[in-house]
């Protein structure tokens, strides 16, 4: 902790505000991960944390340092264009993956029946 | 640093931290292995989070590398286990 410079009032709780908000919506998302029931549904939760979560907490630490440093301090906005790029392409590699999976162990199951249909 | 701030960062670490065990918990549940990869992928945008909070507590700009450090990788290796998934290979 600095204790040496003292944010002002309006600052201080647009930060305040911001961090909580982004903090109970990443764990919205990580709830949802946690608890909805099918992969594919399961995938759609953290994206909340990725988005909203990263932009509103990316915001507070935009905002308290240009207001520490009395000038605008942007760099956080690299991490949320980058978060925000790369969430949907590792989202969508991944879920064809798991297609992918699903449809071999398919067609791994349908040719054991025909094998033991044969059998009989 | 106000009263309301650290109040503020206080309870956001909170929050992301229990945020962080849901992730962790849904990694040691998942079925099968696309459903740890998802919360690997949570996991490691939580702790990014979880470091930027870290900065505003301690006023350090140093902090941000870190995050974005955490954010590179993360994403390098979440790729690279995807495409392990999908072929068995992560080089093709």
């Amino acid at each position: 902790m600095n204790e040496g410079v003292e944010l002002p009032l309006v600052a201080a709780i647009l930060t305040a505000m911001l961090l909580i908000v982004g903090a109970a919506t990443t764990l919205i998302g990580s709830l949802g991960l946690m608890r909805l029931g099918t992969f594919y549904q399961r995938v759609h939760a953290p994206t909340l944390g990725t988005t909203l979560g990263t932009s509103c907490i990316a915001l507070a630490s935009m905002i308290y340092f240009s207001t520490l440093g009395t000038r605008p301090v942007l760099h956080e906005l690299l991490l949320v264009v980058f978060v925000t790029i790369t969430t949907p392409i590792t989202l969508m590699v991944l879920v064809r993956a798991a297609v992918f999976r699903e449809k071999l162990e398919d067609q791994a199951a349908s040719t054991s029946q025909t094998e033991k249909r044969e059998r009989r | 640093m106000s009263a309301v701030l650290t109040w503020a960062v206080l309870c956001a670490q909170v929050l992301l931290g229990l945020a962080m065990a849901c992730s962790t918990l849904r990694i040691l549940w998942g079925p099968r292995a696309q459903d740890r990869v998802v919360g690997f992928d949570s996991l490691y945008v939580n702790a990014m989070l979880l470091v930027l909070t870290f900065g505003i507590r301690s006023g350090s700009a140093l902090y941000f590398e870190a995050a974005l450090m955490i954010a590179l990788l993360g994403f390098v290796g979440t790729v690279a286990l995807a495409k392990f998934l999908l072929r068995g290979e992560v080089i093709e």
